[in-house]
Order: structure tokens, then C-alpha cells, then sequence
């Protein structure tokens, strides 16, 4: 018995490793995702229609980020409408090439459905707006990614920062534009100048 | 066989129990946060556990690691990818970033400690759980501080706290799961929710408020840290939730 309680355990212990092989070799393998890639990150996301998805699968797009979660009341609708004052000075024909995804750090509230609701009720529920969530912990790692700072301070309420950030199509972060309704100009023109490339 | 006892020693764990205490920072108005029991290693991680788990996990290697997850002085002091030249095999590893200890915790079937826990585990002194009002306690930590190199010591050398672990103050400064967590105001950016709680236990620093002080060092730097940062007196150890087989 405590033979085959030792063989899963090193089994357990094995495959969290060798998980991780794997993974190194899918990206060792994909020589197009670079070093300073967002794409590295291994992690699953669940976007506000209940659909699994990769980080990976957005590549190709040029990412503006921001994480936020949905019932925040002060500094969230400002970043939103940021987000939104972005997408507005944007082109049509950038705009193809565009992806304004928002991420929750609040997993355990919002809810697909939740983020479902918090985008009709924005009217986001669209392309090019994407609303995403994960686990805690990959929430975390993509934070860290982010260098975007939160933390739950109440049951309801977090501190973050308010960090806007541009991606190229690589998944190279290229800008971030820092606090509330600060001038967009900047980012705007990272936007372009990189959908252009593409 | 003495070699197997004490390698087995090095990456063992002692548990500890539940308890909840006030944290300088983090808690809304002051309140007590509670933490669930988990089990914690007694010793920072090694060059030599280490760098076993770069031979296993090679694109975690100093050459090979993504920029991403860790910036140019990643394992700056080691000589190659499998060497960690002069340094001590029983000291503990440094200048590594935030997503590698995460990844070598994990790969352990561990995790890295929150905030939270390593400050609730890093109050206790040989006989209390919580020593934090002791004046000797936190001239021992404050002392440290203004010491320079003792990354270059091995672990073990300090003082066996409350839980059975060793090295918490004294040795190198520690990664935590959530270390950006952490808002400080007045640094450079524009953060508008940054909350004020940290400088609000700074402004208090006086002869009977050493304890903040103390802890108030490691909220502020693990504020100004980023998660590919490799730095030379920072290192880490690995927590859990149930003990594990290692």
C-alpha cells in the first residue's frame, strides 16, 4: 500500500514536470513565438461567451490590454471608458487588426456570464472587444506579465493599477499608457504604427 | 547515506498552523487576516537544488530562459548554464526571477508562499509565534538589513523559529506568489488607487514602532520589484497546502 502510495506520488511529482517539458518543447518547437513573447505563457482563458481559448490563438492582432473587474465602481468604468475612447479614435481598417481585451482580476465574481452581462450592458459585445478570465493563479502570472499591481482589499473592492497596454502582433509588449483619462495620443500611435507593419 | 539524510533534510518541510494576525499592510482598516494552516520548507532553496532542477527543466536555464520570464543578471553569479561556480552549493539561490522560483516550486508539487503566510511564518522568533513586539527580535532583523552579502552564508545558520524553519530573517530576502500586491505611493507612476496603508505605517516610525520598520523594508521593496527582476540577495522558498513527498 504505501509502495503504491510513494509510485502515484512520484507519478504526480513526474508529471508536473514533465508538463512542463512539453510545454518548453511546443514553444522550443514554434520558433515564431520570441522571447519577449506574452505568448510564453502557457495559461487558458475563458472570454464572456464561455469559450476556451489560449493566449496564443490571439497572435497575429495587436493587443490593447487592460485589466479591470466588472463591479468595480471607481477607477474601472474610467479605464473602460479609456478603452473605449481608444477604440474610437482607431480606424476601420486598423481596427481589423485590433483586439481590446479587457481581464478580469476578479475570476471568482465574474463569471463568463457576468462579463457576458458587464459587455451587452457596455455595449461590447463585439468585435473587436474581448473580456477574459482565468484562474487566480494565471491571473496573477499575467499580471506580473503586465507589471499591473492588484490586490482584493474588501470582499467586493480591489486596489490596481490603471495600466493600458499595446502589443504588437508578436505579443511584444511595445507601450503602456499609465493612470486615468490621461492623453491617448501616444497610444494611438503605437496602434497604428504597428497594425501598419502587419 | 549521510549525503541522502541531509539532502532530504534541505528540502523539507515543517507545518504550520492557522492562525491570524495584523499585517502592516493589506488589511483594510487594520483588521486581523486570517491564514490556514500550510506547510512551509525550513530552509531557502539551495544552488544545488537548483541547479537540479535546471538540469531537469533546461529552458530554465541562463541562457535559455525566455526574456520574459527574467531579465540580463538571472543567475549572474553562475559560471554556466550547470555550473554555479564558487559559490556555496548549501547557500542559497539568488538572481532568480519571480517565474522561475514559481516554476521550480511547482515542479516540486509546491507552490510559492503568499504574502501573507511568509509574514505570518516570519514572526515568530525560537519560542513565539508572534515575536514582533520584542525589541531584541526586531534589532536582529533591522541588523540584517544594514548587513551586506549574506546571500554568501548557508542556509541554516540563523536562528530555528517557533515552526522549525530557519533563515526567514538573516539570509536573503524572499519571493511571495503575489508580491505585486504591493502599491506604493509616490513612486513614479501614475497610479491613482495606490493606497496610502504603507506610508501610513512608515509615517509612524518611532522607538516603539521598530516592528513596522522591520516589516516595512519588505512591503517596500517587494513594491518596487517586477516579476523578472534577478536579484543578488533575493532567493525563495516553497510552501504548500498538504505535505508532500519531497
Amino acid at each position: 500500500m504505501k509502495k503504491n502510495i510513494i509510485a502515484v506520488l512520484i507519478l504526480l511529482s513526474l508529471q508536473g514536470c514533465k508538463e512542463s517539458g512539453k510545454k518548453e518543447n511546443a514553444t522550443a518547437g514554434n520558433k515564431e513565438i520570441t522571447d519577449l513573447s506574452i505568448y510564453n505563457l502557457p495559461s487558458k482563458w475563458t472570454n464572456q461567451n464561455g469559450k476556451d481559448i489560449e493566449l496564443k490563438s490571439l497572435k497575429g492582432n495587436v493587443l490593447v490590454m487592460v485589466m479591470i473587474y466588472t463591479s468595480c465602481k471607481s477607477a474601472c468604468p474610467r479605464l473602460v471608458a479609456d478603452m473605449r475612447d481608444i477604440e474610437s479614435k482607431l480606424n476601420k481598417k486598423t481596427k481589423q487588426n485590433v483586439k481590446l481585451v479587457l481581464v478580469s482580476i476578479d475570476p471568482k465574481t465574474d463569471t463568463p456570464k457576468k462579463l457576458k452581462a458587464f459587455a451587452v450592458s457596455n455595449k461590447m459585445n463585439h468585435d473587436p472587444w474581448i473580456f477574459l478570465r482565468s484562474t487566480e493563479e494565471n491571473t496573477r502570472e499575467f499580471a506580473a506579465v503586465l507589471a499591473v499591481n492588484y490586490k482584493q482589499i474588501s470582499p467586493i473592492d480591489f486596489s490596481h493599477s490603471n495600466i493600458i497596454s499595446v502589443f504588437n502582433p508578436e505579443g511584444e509588449l511595445v507601450f503602456q499608457q499609465e493612470g486615468l483619462g490621461v492623453n491617448n495620443e501616444k497610444t494611438i500611435a503605437f496602434i497604428n504604427q504597428e497594425t501598419k507593419k502587419l | 547515506m549521510f549525503s541522502l539524510l541531509a539532502k532530504a533534510q534541505e528540502t523539507g518541510m515543517v507545518p504550520v498552523k492557522e492562525g491570524s494576525f495584523v499585517p502592516l499592510y493589506g488589511a483594510a482598516s487594520k483588521k486581523p487576516v486570517f491564514v490556514n494552516a500550510f506547510y512551509l520548507d525550513i530552509y531557502p532553496i539551495t544552488n544545488t537544488s537548483f541547479l537540479n532542477f535546471i538540469k531537469k527543466n533546461t529552458s530554465y536555464s541562463k541562457s535559455k530562459i525566455k526574456g520574459i520570464f527574467a531579465d540580463k543578471s538571472y543567475l549572474s553569479y553562475w559560471k554556466n548554464d550547470f555550473d554555479f561556480g564558487n559559490a556555496d552549493p548549501k547557500s542559497p539561490v539568488t538572481s532568480v526571477s519571480w517565474f522561475a522560483a514559481k516554476k521550480y516550486c511547482e515542479c516540486q508539487g509546491k507552490r510559492l508562499p503568499t504574502m501573507d503566510e511568509w509574514e505570518y511564518a516570519a514572526m515568530a522568533d525560537e519560542k513565539k509565534i508572534d515575536a514582533r513586539t520584542r525589541k531584541e527580535f526586531n534589532e536582529y532583523i533591522l541588523s540584517w538589513y544594514e548587513k551586506s552579502k549574506t546571500y554568501e552564508n548557508q542556509i541554516g545558520k540563523t536562528f530555528k523559529n517557533y515552526w522549525g524553519v530557519y533563515d526567514m530573517h538573516g539570509l536573503v530576502w524572499e519571493w511571495t506568489s503575489d508580491f505585486n500586491s504591493i502599491f506604493l505611493s509616490g513612486e513614479s507612476r501614475k497610479d491613482k488607487s495606490s493606497d496610502k496603508n504603507l506610508f501610513c505605517g512608515s509615517a509612524s516610525v518611532n522607538a516603539s514602532d521598530l516592528m513596522d520598520y522591520a516589516a516595512f523594508m519588505r512591503y517596500a521593496f517587494r513594491g518596487s520589484l517586477k516579476a523578472q527582476y534577478s536579484t543578488r540577495n533575493m532567493g525563495f522558498r516553497c510552501a504548500a497546502d498538504k505535505k508532500t513527498k519531497n
